[in-house]
């Protein structure tokens, strides 16, 4: 259990959260119709005649969007609905053309399923937590009202409107901000192994709606509120924050909790009333009589299975025991789909057993690459270097062509020309030798210019061997094979 | 020699095939009757140019030797179907001027299959009335007329009365309608005509202004059974843009037709004998019975004991679906718009449905909403779900020891304007033997059987199991040859 508590005037509150988070489907089209459902086109570009809910306009199900929600369904581990039906959800709006809402309220298409969260000491989380999914339905989204572009009128952009989203609803499982935020990772890594939602809030394809009430401990669950479309996982922590206190103070402050629907402010960082249960619509759901029922085939449900990648959890345990991973190392190259997809395809170019190189090129991915890519403000699937380049330069490590040292000269000019390493090292000379003439010639020329230290060397001054190390090793360009300077150094100086 | 305009499409197409005339002649004989009947107040609008268009094509067709089915043939199009580039209303003041940029389903496949449009046909607003009363478009008039002397005008029937009425008054050979509840049914049986509504699903319902998704289906209307079949035909398919329609062949229903039906058992359903039936109704309805009888049928006793709750039960899904799928007529997009000064974007869309629906749309879309919302769904909605389920039940059961059955079509003839339209109680039972078929997605048509007392039309209504059209058209065929209907309104209306 979280220990997240808020420190109240009458003492310690617990805070119970339950997210909706609204997953766009990835599809071509939208999910009645045609029109493309592509982010970043002109407003009202993807807009088909059913999306404009023209007169006498039907919706026909998109196979590819049911198909990506069945698999979602399955990524968490959740009970596949093989007869679920649409409904409609009412109400009035101008970024809604229909007057309605194709969704699922009474037979949704997924059951229930589980996310589990990792332990994550810095974030307050002590132990490894399973979080409930309740259900995931597949809906229409709405358009877009533009209220900025004119003084006194409003304009409508219905490229979305149509668009399929996911709505997962977890159980209120979460007792604390950063639990909410290990969720929504968690949630998003599955969406993106799938494929089924690409993540991003920023483009609004991932949202959730916060519902948060507190309690004292033990007690029941306390009334809770509801604030839409928190659009980052920051945001959604600070909500959860802000709103959890406002509420204690409400409570005690004598005052009761409304059951309401807010929105949150990031500016002010506080959340604030949009509307009560008083004024809050009934949509009159029904069931759209339009569609038949979706009733689905053992075949399609077997082949969404089929499809199913290797999901972030088996992958972590998998790196950690064939590959023989740490489980650092195991957890970040399979927190994000693009790293582990980046460090398989290394370890396919590597051409060897993946136990083999695996620890090494682990680390070099995660501290070289990483740092690099960090440098650079680029995500890995923007990298200069290729998973095939990365590979090659970690086998002229492995053979004694390059030193560390040299690897990461190598490297830095792989990432300012996009060279292949073993080019720059044969264009450059940067090959690393292991020619015991060579060395044994320059540590004679080290010696002879640093007589005092080798006297103090000899002394007892054991630690000028690293002087003589670097000495060395610069006088010989950085490419002297450290393994036999050191060998030899030690012969020498005796 | 009879008239172009008396032939009917069967008549048309044939003698178009025969080079009795061209055409251009058919087109121009109807487009002249059209013009010439104002007085019924059955079009919206007229669209000669396309009728002409489409016969100079069949002309030029037959002389290739490329003729299509409909080659030859005008139609009228009731006006809820969206034909591109011609207003479509629904006979609303929601959408007057509406010109929709694409074509319902099912006019694309009757003007690829050769036919032409005389014009869009008037009807009740939204396809919701039972006499043509509730057009923003004004009332159609009936051709008919009651013998007593007067001249009351009377109702043609709804919601398509004016494809009924201009079959009927002879100024289109067929014309397509709708049936949610009866809308093709009624207005047939009111007006000496048949008309079949095909089982939900065999017509695809897209670019059909929606009145009630699960119960709307379109039909065809036309002066015989014969006409109707081959009207059908080219209507019919499987529409992969409409979710609810049926992935099967279309079966060659005329060529099929026969009127023996030696073999089959035509039931008749004992809940349909309803109290205060007209003496005249319930005497054409043994006459129909004998009439089977005499065409080889086993007549057979039957019962569909939920019967009495179907009328009920239409009038809570038909406006529970209509609130909802009139809610996209919000003057955002398309259509009227009303805005008052300063007005808010709620008062807009109140401004603009407040005057662009008529009375009876305003009802039906309160009652929806009713039934619908919060707290009343389960004791409406959900309970009118299980009827319908056990209305379906009873067509089942029926069907399992007979193959069609035959009732009355209406529970009267035709009544006058403004007779029943200040009760909508009354005149909802208009529908009273029609609804339950609409509610099963059965198959059912109505055809002229004979006239009652003051020399008005009678329909009887053959009722069929899904997919069955051809037994249906079989069993009308057989009264139609027996009733030998002749009778036709005095043309009254012409200029």
């Amino acid at each position: 259990m979280s220990s997240y508590r808020i420190q109240g005037a009458t003492g310690e509150w617990e805070v119970v959260i339950g997210l909706e988070v609204h997953a766009q489907v990835v599809s071509n089209a939208k999910l009645f119709s045609g029109a493309s459902a592509a982010f970043g086109a002109e407003p009202n570009q993807s807009v088909s005649l059913v999306d404009a809910a023209m007169p006498g306009m039907l919706p026909v199900p998109n196979e590819e969007c049911i198909r990506q929600a069945v698999k979602t369904g399955m990524a968490l581990g959740a009970e596949i609905n093989r007869w679920s039906r649409f409904d409609r959800k009412n109400y009035f709006y101008a970024d809604l053309p229909q007057g309605y809402q194709i969704s699922q309220l009474y037979h949704p298409l997924v059951g229930e399923g589980t996310i589990t969260i990792d332990a994550d000491e810095k974030a307050g989380i002590a132990e490894a937590r399973t979080i409930g999914v309740e259900r995931l339905h597949v809906e229409q989204d709405a358009g877009k009202l533009m209220h900025d572009q004119h003084p006194t009128r409003s304009y409508v952009d219905l490229n979305r409107s149509g668009v399929a989203l996911m709505e997962i609803v977890s159980k209120p499982d979460m007792r604390s901000p950063s639990e909410a935020g290990a969720y929504l990772r968690k949630l998003r890594s599955i969406l993106r192994y799938v494929g089924s939602c690409d993540g991003n809030m920023e483009e609004g394809s991932m949202r959730a709606d916060v519902n948060v009430s507190v309690r004292k401990a033990g007690d029941p669950f306390g009334t809770r509120t509801e604030t839409k479309n928190v659009n980052s996982i920051r945001f959604v922590m600070a909500a959860i924050e802000s709103e959890a206190n406002r509420q204690v103070d409400v409570i005690e402050g004598g005052g009761k909790i409304v059951q309401e629907t807010r929105l949150y402010d990031p500016d002010r960082n506080e959340t604030r009333s949009m509307r009560s249960k008083e004024d809050a619509h009934d949509y009159r759901y029904f069931p759209d009589p339009d569609l038949l029922p979706l009733e689905l085939s053992e075949e399609f449900v077997a082949q969404c299975r089929a499809e199913l990648p290797e999901l972030p959890d088996a992958k972590r345990a998998r790196y950690e025991g064939e590959l023989g991973l740490p489980a650092y190392n195991a957890a970040v190259l399979t927190s994000d789909v693009e790293t582990a997809r980046w460090f398989e395809a290394l370890l396919d170019a590597a051409g060897k057993p993946g136990a083999e190189v695996a620890r090494a090129a682990s680390n070099w991915l995660i501290s070289d690459l990483f740092g690099a890519l960090n440098r650079l403000g680029k995500a890995i699937d923007e990298s200069p270097v290729s998973p095939r380049q990365g590979a090659e330069l970690l086998a002229l490590v492995a053979d004694g062509t390059l030193s560390g040292t040299l690897a990461k000269q190598v490297f830095e000019i792989m990432l300012e020309t996009g060279d292949d390493p073993a080019r720059i090292v044969e264009e450059r000379g940067l090959k690393q030798t292991s020619d015991t003439g060579a060395i044994e010639a320059v540590i004679a020329e080290v010696m002879a210019a640093n007589a005092d230290k080798v006297a103090e060397y000899r002394g007892g001054k054991d630690k000028l061997f690293g002087f003589f190390v670097g000495q060395t090793m610069k006088a010989m360009g950085g490419k002297a094979n450290p393994g036999v300077v050191n060998e030899l150094l030690k012969k020498t100086l005796g | 020699m009879t008239a172009i305009t008396d032939l009917g499409l069967a008549g048309l197409r044939d003698g178009f095939r025969a080079g009795d005339f061209s055409a251009r002649e058919i087109a121009d004989a109807f487009n002249g009757a059209v013009a010439g009947a104002k007085a019924l107040n059955a079009f919206i609008i007229e669209t000669p140019d396309h009728a002409t268009a489409a016969a100079e094509a069949a002309d030029r067709a037959r002389a290739a030797g490329e003729l299509l089915p409909l080659s030859g043939v005008p139609l009228g199009i009731k006006d809820l179907f969206c034909t591109a580039g011609h207003q479509t209303t629904a006979a609303s003041h929601m959408l007057g001027g509406f010109t929709p940029t694409y074509e319902s389903t099912v006019t694309g496949k009757l003007f690829a299959a050769g036919a032409g449009m005389l014009g869009k046909l008037n009807l009740d607003q939204f396809a919701m009335g039972s006499s043509n009363e509730t057009s923003a478009y004004g009332n159609v008039v009936s051709p008919w007329r009651r013998n007593d002397g007067g001249n009351a005008p009377l109702a043609p029937g709804g919601s398509s009365g004016g494809s009924s009425s201009a079959i009927a008054a002879r100024i289109v050979p067929a014309a397509t309608g709708t049936d949610t509840g009866g809308s093709i049914r009624q207005p047939a049986a009111f007006t000496g005509i048949a008309g079949i509504k095909p089982t939900y699903g065999r017509c695809s319902r897209f670019g059909i202004v929606a009145f009630a998704s699960s119960l709307d289906q379109a039909g065809a209307m036309a002066q015989d059974v014969r006409d109707s079949a081959i009207l059908l035909e080219a209507m019919s398919g499987f529409d992969p843009k409409d979710s609810t329609s049926l992935d099967v062949a279309v079966p060659k229903w005329e060529a099929n037709l026969s009127s023996d039906l030696k073999g089959k058992k035509v039931g008749i359903p004992k809940e349909y004998r309803v109290d205060n039936m007209p003496a005249e109704i319930d005497a054409l309805w043994r006459q129909g019975i004998e009439w089977l009888r005499d065409a080889g049928a086993e007549i057979v006793d039957v019962s569909l004991p939920h019967t009495r709750y179907a009328l009920p039960t239409y009038y809570i899904i038909a406006p529970a679906e209509a609130s909802s799928n009139l809610a996209r007529y919000d003057g955002v997009r398309y259509g009227l718009r009303d805005l008052p000064e300063g007005a808010n974007l709620q008062e807009m869309y109140a401004a603009t449905r407040a005057a662009g629906f008529g009375p009876e749309v305003k009802r039906r879309i309160l009652i929806g909403t009713y039934v619908l919302s919060a707290g009343y769904y389960d004791a409406y909605y959900t309970k009118a779900q299980k009827v319908r389920a056990l209305i379906a039940r009873d067509f089942e059961e029926a069907f399992r020891q007979v193959d069609v059955l035959l009732t009355p079509t209406a529970p009267s003839a035709a009544f006058a304007l403004g007779e029943k339209s200040a009760d909508p109680l009354e005149m909802y039972l208009n529908d009273v033997f029609t609804v339950p078929a609409s509610l099963a997605g059965v198959p059912a048509m109505s055809v002229p059987a004979g006239l009652d007392g003051q020399g008005l039309p009678l329909g009887l209504q053959i009722i069929g199991r899904p997919l069955d059209e051809q037994g249906v058209l079989n069993a009308g065929l057989a009264i139609e040859q027996r009733a030998g209907f002749t009778a036709k309104p005095q043309n009254w209306w012409a200029k």
